[in-house]
């Protein structure tokens, strides 16, 4: 009996969200008194995986079969159950990720297990019954979903659990092979273009987001959202309506049919405050509202709010940024 | 060419959401249902490539009870041919997923198509759990889908980038903008809708795997903190001593 770590690499680097996962799945090892195995997927030094030990993994399985550097769904949910066997992982947990859905999501049917995903806080364990707390009604409401059988897969939302930095302690790393076959690649893909980020923040990962709206007027003035996001360090969203017209590209679109993401701050620009937008927001620790309008439905959803015009108020943000680093 | 569109019927994006006195169910009192906006653009797609092709037919599913079938009715105004509906409440992902498998097996669909997630429950699950019960390939998320022939190209959406996959039908694709426009229904849709074939079946399968034992509403936020536009740059100080998060 073990818990079993998905951790999702990128360029040798293991992404922030799995720190978070193998943070999460070693409490749950910690709570169900056993220990945490992480499996890595993607690009990764051992190095790297080692330092896994940090977050509290003992050992880190990895396959350096060199097709399994970009993501492949077949051959991934094989690897990982493959793994899972291998541990007798009685609880997996991956990043509700787009990546650690759509495995998550095959693994499930494959072992047999139950499944929650946007999973926001520990398992509690009441009177035997295996409860997690998860997003849903698209950040409008939570959740305690009851998991059912023997085995568990847990999908968890990024930022929301703090990962742990235990300095020193390292994974022991070792090589594994699931075997895979041409079969198992039957997806993979012909090409994998990345977007050109702008401050090199990926808005799923970001601890800061400041994004805009209509009231930024056109995509011309987006340098200003750009400038204070780059002081920052933070990623560049946007609203429907902005995407809508192309002002922005879609991935940024923030909300209830974009994506949803939970920043320690999000600086909403020019963005009155719609329902939709703010269900894909309102998770965020610390939300920061400027608007011309005081009656913007933002405000009421807001811990510090600027009632002013965005072309005055963020140069001197961003000028107060600067002055502060 | 036969393609499955999964939808989902679901509270309207402006819902305020409420629960039942013991939070133990999602209040539908007064709520307007629409179809799943993740799910448009996977009927919508469904309906242009059959145009495109010339031939073959686009089957609506949906696992939900008789209060679901106007939004069943809204697709079929929107293009597609005939609709399916699975006549249970769906208890979760797994429950839905193996409704949708055996209908896909037993009419042999080639292509089969559903939004990203639904709106209410945002599991992101049923387009794998399907492709793993089927046996075949998933694509999620896809941001674009092509066909020629029977072989698919799609674009997957990862985060910081795309995947160009390509697959041979049949296959499960879990669809998002910006894939197409989603059509609204047009006059003579709505009057030919009336009429296109609706089956109701029970479901099959084995139940449900998770259960919700209590919903709760985000905490409420403490009262917005004002700072005056002329001294913008306190907003700063404030963010990195009294809120720490810069």
């Amino acid at each position: 009996m073990s818990v079993l770590v998905v951790v999702e690499c990128d360029g040798g680097e293991v992404k922030k969200s799995s720190l978070e996962v193998a943070s999460y799945g070693s409490q749950v090892a910690q709570m169900l008194g056993t220990t945490a195995t992480a499996v890595a997927v993607g690009e990764a030094t051992e190095a790297n995986l080692a330092k896994l030990g940090e977050q509290g993994i003992s050992k880190v399985l990895y396959d350096a079969e060199p097709r399994l550097k970009d993501f492949v769904n077949g051959a991934y949910t094989k690897l990982i159950a493959a793994a899972a066997e291998k541990e007798s992982a009685l609880v997996i947990v991956l990043a509700n990720s787009n990546i650690g859905a759509a495995v998550g999501s095959r693994l499930s049917v494959r072992l047999q297990a139950s499944l929650a995903t946007n999973v926001v806080e520990l398992p509690k364990n009441n009177g035997g019954s295996f409860t997690v707390k998860r997003g849903a009604f698209s950040g409008k409401a939570f959740a305690d979903v009851v998991l059912s059988g023997d085995r568990k897969i847990l999908a968890v939302k990024k930022n929301s659990i703090e990962a742990l930095h235990e300095a020193g302690k390292t994974a022991q790393v070792e090589s594994f092979s699931a075997s895979l076959s041409d079969a198992d690649f039957t997806d993979a893909p012909k090409q994998v273009v990345m977007q050109d980020q702008a401050g090199g923040v990926l808005l799923p990962e970001a601890d800061r987001v400041v994004s805009g709206g209509r009231g930024m007027k056109g995509p011309e003035n987006w340098h200003l959202i750009e400038e204070l996001a780059q002081a920052l360090g933070a990623a560049t969203a946007c609203s429907k309506p902005v995407s809508d017209v192309d002002w922005r590209p879609h991935h940024e679109h923030v909300g209830q049919t974009g994506i949803t993401v939970s920043p320690n701050l999000y600086i909403a620009c020019g963005i009155s405050g719609a329902i939709q937008h703010l269900a894909g927001v309102n998770s965020s620790k610390v939300i920061v509202v400027i608007n011309k309008d005081p009656e913007a439905p933002f405000f009421k959803a807001a811990d510090y709010g600027i009632v002013g015009d965005v072309f005055e108020v963020l140069p001197k943000l961003t000028q107060a940024v600067k002055e502060l680093n | 060419m036969k393609f499955l569109v999964c939808i989902s019927n679901v509270p309207d994006t402006t819902t305020k959401i409420t629960f039942t006195p013991d939070n133990k169910e999602f209040n539908k009192a007064g709520v307007q249902f629409v179809i799943n906006p993740w799910d448009e653009y996977a009927l919508t797609r469904a309906i242009e490539l059959k145009e495109a092709q010339g031939s073959g037919t686009v089957t609506v599913l949906n696992v939900g009870e008789a209060d679901t079938e106007p939004n069943i009715r809204k697709a079929l105004a929107i293009g597609a041919d005939d609709a399916i509906r699975v006549n249970a409440a769906p208890k979760d992902a797994y429950f839905v997923a193996q409704q949708i498998a055996a209908i896909a097996k037993e009419g042999a669909y080639d292509v089969i198509l559903m939004g990203k997630e639904s709106i209410d429950y945002n599991g992101f699950q049923v387009h794998g759990m399907v492709g793993e019960m089927l046996g075949i390939p998933t694509v999620a998320p896809a941001m674009k889908l092509d066909m020629s022939g029977t072989t698919a190209t799609l674009e997957r959406e990862i985060e910081g980038g795309k995947e160009i996959v390509e697959v041979a039908a049949p296959f499960v694709a879990s669809c998002q903008q910006p894939m197409c426009e989603p059509r609204i229904p047009n006059m003579r849709g709505i009057m030919t809708a009336r009429t296109k074939p609706l089956k109701v079946v029970e479901p099959v399968g084995e139940g449900a795997r998770t259960s919700v034992a209590e919903y709760a509403l985000p905490p409420k936020k403490q009262g917005v903190k004002l700072i005056p536009a002329e001294s913008a740059g306190d907003l700063i100080k404030l963010l990195r001593n009294e809120a720490k998060v810069i």
